[in-house]
């Protein structure tokens, strides 16, 4: 919906001339913040966008973009990438999810509704160094669980640590973090669904599992899809708390990146940095459009309240 | 609604798996940071607790990271909220490039944009100042989604063109439309930007520790390698200040708005 704006009512309005640069003179008021966000964002995109289409000394072309396409470590990195946020994002956004419905079904406002909302935006944000020590403090050397199964369990793999700096670690803190994201995201749309919906299979002799197979479910699932992948952008983009927990430079696409950008041993290549960052770029706009897309179905029956 | 047998033990049994999972970390941290290690160390004791205003470089990263969020909050106040305002009084032929705009840092994630941005921090810091606090340009830019929403969430709800039509009439000034008039009817929305730009600021580690500036973040992880217990202790506390501070000021409408923060 939009306004029309209404013209020239007050005194102050009739001091300029013509209406014509009225109109162009109010394009200055966004000046300042064009010059500031063409500084500190536009340019960085552009920078980057562009650089991945240049190489080391500045040739237009896409040279670096296939060689790093064509890199086998480059590969591997990408790879886990997309796999470990595939597998935090169905971990996450399931266990988030169901803890998301716990909270509907309990008394709204109430102690535990209030402390989970607090307690998630405070834990969605948890990620990078003081995630990893919060691990370690766990699964770590001389950490809570580990000292545990050294007593009692001394063969099994919690006994030592190594598994913690591996795909399964980083998978597991992720999925710390992803949670309670699905919790803040997926709580609205729970709380908007109307008792009415239920009412009425109740009232056509739908049981339980009826509602939700055949109601509940279908109506949720492109807001529990959009969340899904919004959790995959999430860990996808992840720098900290891998850079943090583990040394492999190359173990994950942005710390490829920054490995590319900063490395000290002469290694340093931006334009390399460049074109990882594209590839990364490319992916998450893909996911980015998706939710664009599933929300704009959600929106639909959501925001008619 | 009474709720079943069945929809009882389902509840409870998810509840306690998921809190197990998300408590028991945060149980290890203070459990971690109150151990003794070394020879026979079975006492346990706050020592790590009290060293922590004693640690190098600490209680300084703290607050410039505080006062780098002052300045993120002013930008948001005197520059991206009169702005959004302004597009949607004056400008409707905007509103979609100035929404594109704002939506950039979505899908460019934190470690891509300073790819992008080293140079010109390279330039900052050669030329005009290696203080960290200059950190605020590019955090503004990141939150800008989050503000944008909150924001434009906010300027929908009310009609803002009859409000500045009347104070127009009235004979105030835009300046006086803006910070007097608009603002205040959209107070929720701005502090909800202004809690993220908290947020983002304290938790930040990406951008600073690869440009090189010795933030909050960057700090506890310094102090990491040299004293786990303490590096522990510090995370636990701020933890817990940020998780009072929001049990504090229960808002529902905080929800919305408080998703997503891509600050990892």
């Amino acid at each position: 919906m939009t306004q029309i704006p209404i013209q020239g009512t007050g005194p102050a309005l009739s001091r300029t001339s013509s209406r014509y640069w009225r109109n162009k003179s109010a394009y200055l008021g966004v000046l300042p913040f064009l010059l500031f966000s063409g500084l500190f964002l536009l340019y960085p995109t552009w920078n980057v966008i562009s650089g991945a289409f240049q190489d080391e000394s500045g040739k237009f072309g896409t040279k670096v973009l296939v060689e790093v396409f064509n890199s086998s470590s480059a590969r591997a990195g990408f790879r886990n990438s997309l796999e470990i946020s595939a597998q935090t994002a169905i971990a996450g956004s399931i266990l988030g999810g169901l803890f998301a419905w716990a909270m509907v079904t309990g008394k709204q406002g109430g102690f535990f509704y209030r402390f989970s909302v607090a307690l998630s935006s405070v834990l969605a944000q948890f990620g990078g160094v003081m995630l990893t020590f919060a691990f370690l403090a766990t699964f770590g050397f001389n950490g809570l669980v580990s000292t545990f199964a050294i007593k009692y369990a001394p063969g099994s793999f919690l006994a030592e640590s190594s598994w913690l700096y591996g795909k399964a670690g980083i998978a597991v803190l992720y999925t710390f973090f992803q949670i309670p994201l699905m919790v803040l995201v997926f709580l609205p749309t729970l709380e908007n669904m109307k008792v009415q919906w239920r009412e009425a299979s109740d009232a056509l002799g739908g049981k339980t599992y009826e509602y939700w197979l055949r109601v509940g479910i279908p109506i949720l699932t492109p807001s529990f899809a959009g969340a899904a992948l919004l959790l995959f952008v999430n860990s996808f983009s992840a720098y900290a708390t891998a850079a943090t927990l583990i040394n492999l430079s190359d173990f994950l696409t942005p710390l490829a990146i920054a490995t590319a950008l900063t490395s000290e041993v002469g290694g340093a290549n931006p334009a390399e940095a460049k074109s990882l960052s594209a590839y990364m770029v490319i992916v998450v706009i893909i996911a980015m459009s998706l939710y664009a897309l599933l929300r704009r179905k959600v929106s639909k029956w959501e925001q008619s309240r | 609604m009474k709720k079943s047998i069945g929809v009882r033990i389902w509840r409870i049994s998810i509840i306690a798996v998921v809190s197990f999972y998300l408590l028991m970390p945060l149980y290890a941290m203070f459990d971690f940071s109150t151990k003794q290690f070394g020879l026979g160390g079975k006492s346990r004791n706050l020592d790590s607790w009290r060293i922590i205003p004693s640690q190098p470089d600490l209680m300084i990263a703290i607050s410039r990271s505080l006062l780098t969020a002052l300045i993120v909050m002013a930008l948001i106040l005197f520059l991206i909220v009169p702005t959004a305002i302004w597009v949607h009084l004056k400008l409707p032929l905007l509103r979609r490039p100035f929404e594109l705009l704002c939506l950039i840092p979505l899908a460019i994630p934190a470690i891509v944009i300073v790819v992008g941005i080293a140079p010109l921090y390279r330039w900052i810091s050669i030329n005009l100042t290696e203080s960290p606090i200059t950190l605020s340009g590019v955090y503004s830019m990141l939150i800008l989604p989050y503000t944008y929403r909150s924001l434009s969430a906010a300027l929908d709800a009310v009609d803002i063109h009859t409000l500045a039509e009347a104070a127009r009439t009235l004979g105030a000034s835009f300046a006086r439309v803006i910070f007097g008039i608009i603002m205040p009817t959209i107070k929720t929305g701005i502090i909800n930007g202004s809690f993220i730009a908290i947020a983002l600021v304290l938790g930040e580690y990406t951008i600073s520790n690869i440009l090189n500036y010795k933030t909050f973040q960057v700090v506890i992880a310094q102090i990491g390698r040299a004293n786990g217990n303490v590096a522990v202790a510090v995370s636990l506390a701020s933890l817990l200040f940020v998780l009072f501070l929001l049990l504090l000021i229960p808002n529902k409408k905080r929800l919305g708005t408080v998703l997503d923060v891509d600050v990892k």
